[in-house]
């Protein structure tokens, strides 16, 4: 005890040094294997050897462009969907829910209470050959009537948007309950239309939860293999799906390495890009 | 919502009534619009509570065929469930120990110290919240691949405690921010030393926090898929349980489990909710 008594400027890194070293240990440390990895070549038989195997990256990229692109188009087009379904059921929430405020956040939470895997399983069910959105959709004919909805990459989106939407409504609620109503009202004193304050006033102010929201939505989605293993076909799979059954079943860990590194890498840049565009401005102002 | 409550008479007599039928118009379009995606939200919620009262014909659980009580009577009996829910329950347990301890200490060191290598140390522990689970997975197995560790029920408890830490330090930290620490100077004024005004003021105050960090921590543990899927080696939980069983047909019994972990987690923020509600004074919006 005197110890710490005479040397206080310790105490921090005292009570930081358990935490951070399982960071370090567990987070930081395996992506430096992940990425010496990315770089080895052999197969599981007879061990892998570091030899620079920049071939890893080009094989990857030359086989599963298809994969990762269309993972970064689901999870752009969830996002987007997720945005339109959030917005306005956060701006309910936030000026429209007085004293239910809690529950209602509650049901937006709620799915997180369903284990993942069986929420996604119950989506199969909504969506099967046998299941009532389906009929209802052919019986209004937006489906033909020889369509199905299982298996499309309808069903995949639909999957994605669906079990991230809490990401994206959350950061939304918080940011839309934050803004101070007087500077609307004043916006309407002002003569502005309603819908001209919501454009220049609560838009504008609720940003910083549109930028949230979109990264948390968008990151998981990209990275996401379950909505496409369970909703769709191969003719669905992200790139998760690829890393999955590379580091999994095939155990072709180069090229599963080389791809993880270039999905940590093009969510890194889209960061740093997304929040230097939008971000740092509209934030400051 | 004081400022929104009170009558605004500047702005009843500007509007026109044309502008007063677009407004009513407008606050009830999007009431119907927040109750429909709540049921949205809600819908698979429904089917998997209603899919366990299923008394299914064949493997799949797809199509409604009578109602039973039977899976409830004994929802552990497909051969594997009841190991796998066993397993899950105690890694989230050790997980959820681990990780609120770690994180609650680095949550003080954040909040209460200014110490050299704040910003590195903030970036360590947000960096894992917005890397994607696959990459965290992958990166974990290629660490245990490298050291030669081989997977199994120990790997599954690093990679939660691991993913768990961030979550705690963020909910304990929220917490903490608000902290009066004129309650401790006065502790501290009536003759209390450290460690006790720790133990009987600090401590009680913040632990509505800790346990809000350590509930986080443990849903997210119980219902981790993706990392567990890369770090099991054969130990199976109930989220693998689940997958290995969605190919050949989801037994009912995991609808009933999935809805007994549901109710438990709706009971325990039900119960916050009105909590906080009966709280809060009458009319204090």
């Amino acid at each position: 005890m005197t110890f710490f008594h005479r040397h206080r400027w310790l105490t921090p890194y005292v009570l930081l040094a358990p935490a951070l070293a399982w960071l370090v240990l567990f987070f930081v440390v395996p992506l430096f294997w992940l990425s010496i990895t990315s770089l080895q070549e052999g197969t599981v038989q007879v061990g892998y050897t570091f030899t620079w195997a920049w071939e890893n990256y080009s094989n990857a990229i030359r086989e599963y462009h298809t994969q990762f692109f269309r993972a970064l188009l689901y999870a752009g087009i969830a996002t987007v969907v997720a945005l339109l379904i959030s917005y306005p059921l956060a701006y309910w929430i936030a000026f429209r829910g007085g004293r239910w405020k809690n529950v209602l956040l509650l049901c937006i939470i709620a799915p997180f209470f369903v284990t993942y895997l069986i929420r996604t399983l119950a989506w199969q069910n909504i969506l099967s050959d046998n299941g009532f959105v389906l009929d209802v959709l052919k019986t209004i004919g937006l489906v033909a009537d020889d369509g199905r909805l299982l298996a499309t990459s309808t069903a995949v989106v639909a999957g994605i948007t669906y079990n991230f939407l809490p990401f994206m409504a959350l950061p939304l609620y918080v940011s839309l309950e934050q803004i101070d109503r007087s500077l609307i009202e004043a916006a309407e004193d002002l003569y502005a239309s309603s819908a001209k304050a919501f454009l220049r006033v609560t838009l504008p102010l609720s940003m910083p939860g549109v930028i949230a929201g979109t990264l948390l939505t968008f990151i998981p989605a990209a990275g996401d293999f379950i909505n496409a293993q369970l909703l769709g076909t191969p003719n669905q799979y992200m790139i998760g799906n690829v890393i999955q059954s590379k580091f999994l079943v095939i155990t072709d860990y180069g090229q599963a390495a080389a791809l993880s590194v270039l999905v940590m890498a093009v969510i890194l840049v889209l960061i740093a890009v997304y929040t230097r565009l939008l971000g740092t401005e509209r934030l400051a102002g | 919502m004081t400022a929104v409550a009170q009558p605004e008479p500047a702005r009843r007599r500007t509007a026109s009534p044309l502008a007063r039928a677009w407004a009513f118009v407008r606050r009830n379009a999007i009431s119907v619009f927040g109750v429909l995606a709540l049921v949205y939200l809600l819908l698979p919620i429904v089917v998997v509570i209603v899919f366990s009262f299923n008394d299914p014909a064949g493997r799949y659980n797809y199509t409604w065929e009578g109602f039973t009580t039977e899976h409830w009577t004994n929802p552990f009996g497909p051969p594997g469930l009841g190991d796998a829910m066993e397993a899950s329950l105690k890694v989230a347990g050790l997980a959820t120990l681990a990780a609120t301890i770690l994180g609650t200490l680095a949550a003080l060191a954040l909040v209460r110290y200014h110490f050299r290598g704040r910003g590195a140390t903030n970036l360590l522990i947000f960096i894992p919240l917005a890397a994607p689970e696959i990459v965290l997975g992958a990166s974990l197995l290629t660490l245990f691949l490298n050291w030669g560790v081989s997977t199994g029920f120990w790997t599954i408890v690093i990679a939660h405690i691991m993913f768990c830490i961030s979550f705690v330090v963020v909910t304990v930290r929220a917490r903490l921010v608000g902290f009066d620490r004129h309650l401790e100077e006065a502790a501290m004024d009536l003759g209390a030393n450290e460690y006790v005004t720790f133990w009987k003021v600090t401590l009680p105050l913040i632990a509505p926090g800790i346990l809000a960090g350590a509930l986080l921590a443990f849903s997210l543990s119980i219902d981790d898929f993706v990392i567990t899927n890369f770090n099991s080696g054969t130990t199976v939980t109930f989220p693998l349980y689940v997958w290995g069983s969605a190919r050949l047909g989801v037994p009912p019994e995991v609808n009933v489990i999935g809805t007994m972990i549901f109710g438990v987690a709706i009971a325990i923020m039900l119960a916050n909710v009105l909590f906080q509600w009966r709280r809060t004074p009458k009319g204090a919006q």
